[in-house]
């Protein structure tokens, strides 16, 4: 099958390209853009990148490979980062990490069974006033106790959280 | 149970004795991210005020007032947009730093939530001071509503030709663009940053001969300053540069805001006068002290890469002024100068208390994970020392623990630092070194614990 994009995906890249001097710069919204999409940047979906910033395939990859947001494998339908650095960590971070990963069946890194969610730890979010923290997605849980969790995780596996 | 999400909590409990500039409104129940509202507070009438000076007497005003950068090496604003290379006659770039990725550190989110508008109208005086020909506002992608936001309030102001082309009818253009990053803490680094807005890896470059003043963004003279740094020119424009230096102390001119947390009872950001309040304020007055039945252990003071202080320990010698001084961390003034003089930092302003219920290596455990895991791994010394470190502490935290760790920790550190390109070298390096040195008898007396009960303790932080 060909690669295909979104006409909305399509229209937030012509968009973001012209903001720049030069074309490069806008490599990485445009990955953003594709991974919001597609939940993943495939090879097909980095080649069609590096042709339409005309640059060589290798220089997508690249960065691709270098950030950790960007991934080359699809997710669960939520991605989940759990805060592993220090003020998150003093407050219990890997309790709640472990007790997530049992409520939802699941390893960090791994898709749940049920397809539902990846977590991951992640280093600091920048919200370490209201730690421990997790990033649903977009949406950042704070002040977490094991019991929120808990609830958190219903949320989750009964499709509460869209 | 609450168990919801915000995109951006208002602290509505405001200590009567912070001294809110840059936050006067930020929390504000009545107040929202609209330009309509930052309109209705006085909204831009700097930028107004500027767009009638001379560029130049903008940038004298900003050196006049001494603010030194909020991002972590406290250079001072000013002076660093005199090193423009202005003579080159390529475009000059501003560069706002919003990756906030200082562990610890959760100030710039309050400013870029809740009050968006303020650092554009602190961008668009500062583009026009060192006639930037673009601006760009680099910002994390796990703010990724910050972004949004940002991105809203910049149409806003276009629409009012607060930015964009022939800006308020001066003959003066500028766009204002939002980057995301993508999870690095790299691009923090301001020259790792301009390669990653440049769409390539974070990769840092070595300076000289790359100061971003001379060549920075597509190797043209840029300015990369902190979201707090930029938000302060509009107040040094309404008050004047002089009567801004008044604030705080010589030196050490202004606000800051203080991100507070680990383990005390009320963590947050607190926005104080430089210089008039001590460390142990900020802990137990601001922060509310520790929680019941702790100690404290250890504080780092500005940022996880500073130079952690041991409770218990003085500090002695003598300030530029030539005053003595013998301080507790408790004495320590909060202000760049007072954890300089304390053999540490202010760094980001970003303060962690560690109480007695951790241990310390496993402290040190966790700070090297951070640090391995960001590394850009360019040089060999910061991308194998920083693994290594990382790869010894949590052994020894595990249960795992020789005799010959703490020396050998040691050394490594001490290999790292000033043998790299960047200073990342040095963020991961300090802790091990100060962590090592000031809690030496903790780190040797791990060989002689139980690694059994070690591997079966319930509380982890690697
Ligand atoms: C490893 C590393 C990470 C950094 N992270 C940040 C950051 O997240 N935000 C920031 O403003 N400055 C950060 N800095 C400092 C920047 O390199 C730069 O000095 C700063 O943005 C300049 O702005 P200022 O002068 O206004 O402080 C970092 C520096 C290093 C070495
Ligand atoms: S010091 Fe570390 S982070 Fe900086 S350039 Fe070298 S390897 Fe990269
Ligand atoms: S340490 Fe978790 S948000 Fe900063």
């Amino acid at each position: 099958m060909a690669f295909e994009l979104s006409q909305e995906t399509l229209d937030t890249i012509d968009k973001v390209i012209p903001r720049y001097p030069q074309r490069q710069s806008a490599l990485m919204m445009i990955l953003h853009a594709i991974q919001k999409e597609q939940g993943y940047l495939s090879l097909e979906a980095q080649e069609w990148v590096a042709e339409r910033l005309e640059i060589a395939p290798i220089k997508v990859r690249e960065v691709v490979t270098f950030y950790p947001f960007y991934r080359e494998k699809p997710v669960g339908k939520h991605y989940i980062r759990v805060c592993r650095t220090l003020s998150c960590a003093l407050n219990g971070s890997y309790k709640i990490c472990d007790r997530l990963c049992q409520e939802l069946d699941t390893k960090p890194g791994e898709i749940s069974p049920d397809g539902k969610a990846t977590v991951e730890f992640a280093e600091c979010l920048a919200s370490c006033g209201t730690a421990p923290v997790v990033m649903v997605d977009d949406d950042m849980y704070e002040n977490l106790t094991e019991d929120d969790i808990v609830e958190l995780a219903r949320r989750i596996r009964e499709e509460e959280i869209k | 149970m609450s168990l919801e999400t915000h995109i951006a909590r208002k602290n509505l409990a405001i200590h009567p004795k912070e001294r809110r500039i840059i936050l006067k409104h930020a929390d504000r129940p009545d107040y929202d991210a609209s330009i309509d509202c930052y309109l209705r507070n006085g909204g831009y009438d700097q930028q107004k005020k500027a767009f009638s000076m001379k560029p130049e007497e903008i940038c004298q005003e900003v050196l006049d007032a001494g603010v030194r950068g909020r991002g972590g090496a406290g250079f001072p604003a000013g002076m660093k947009w005199k090193f423009l290379d202005r003579k080159s006659g390529k475009p000059i770039y501003l560069i706002c730093n919003a990756d906030e990725s200082e562990p610890g550190t959760f100030k710039d989110r309050q400013i870029i939530h809740k009050d968006p508008h303020q650092l554009i109208e602190g961008m668009m005086i500062s583009a026009f001071a060192i006639q930037a020909a673009q601006a760009f506002i680099y910002i994390r992608e796990e703010m990724p509503y910050g972004a949004k936001i940002l991105e809203e309030a910049i149409e806003e102001a276009r629409a009012k030709n607060l930015l964009g082309d022939n800006i308020l009818g001066s003959g003066y253009s500028c766009d204002l663009v939002v980057h995301r990053g993508a999870a690095a803490y790299i691009c923090g680094e301001e020259t790792g940053l301009i390669e990653s807005l440049e769409g390539k890896r974070a990769y840092p470059r070595i300076k000289p001969p790359y100061f971003p003043a001379a060549l920075g963004l597509y190797m043209c003279p840029t300015i990369v300053n902190n979201v707090e740094t930029l938000c302060n020119v509009k107040h040094i424009i309404e008050m004047g540069g002089h009567a801004y230096a008044e604030i705080g102390k010589p030196g050490n001119t202004g606000t800051r805001i203080w991100s507070l947390s680990g383990h005390v009872r009320k963590p947050g950001y607190y926005e104080l006068e430089n210089g008039v309040h001590t460390y142990g304020d900020l802990i137990n007055e601001f922060g509310g002290g520790l929680r019941d039945g702790r100690q404290l252990q250890a504080v780092i003071p500005g940022g996880s890469s500073a130079k952690v202080w041991r409770a218990g320990e003085r500090f002695k010698g003598k300030l530029r002024s030539g005053e003595e001084f013998d301080w507790a961390i408790e004495d320590v003034p909060l202000d760049f100068d007072g954890p300089m003089a304390a053999g540490s930092m202010s760094g980001s302003g970003a303060v962690v208390v560690i109480d007695d219920s951790v241990d310390i290596v496993e402290v040190l455990a966790n700070i090297n994970a951070f640090y391995a895991h960001e590394s850009c791994g360019q040089c060999t010394p910061c991308r194998e020392g920083s693994l290594w470190m990382k790869k010894i502490t949590t052994r020894m935290a595990n249960g795992g623990a020789r005799e010959e760790d703490t020396a050998l920790l040691a050394s490594i550190g001490d290999q790292i630092a000033g043998r790299t390109i960047c200073a990342h070298g040095e963020a991961c390096a300090w802790p091990t070194q100060s962590f090592v040195a000031k809690f030496q008898d903790k780190f040797l007396d791990k060989a002689k614990q139980d690694p059994e009960q070690l591997s079966k303790r319930d509380f982890r932080m690697v």
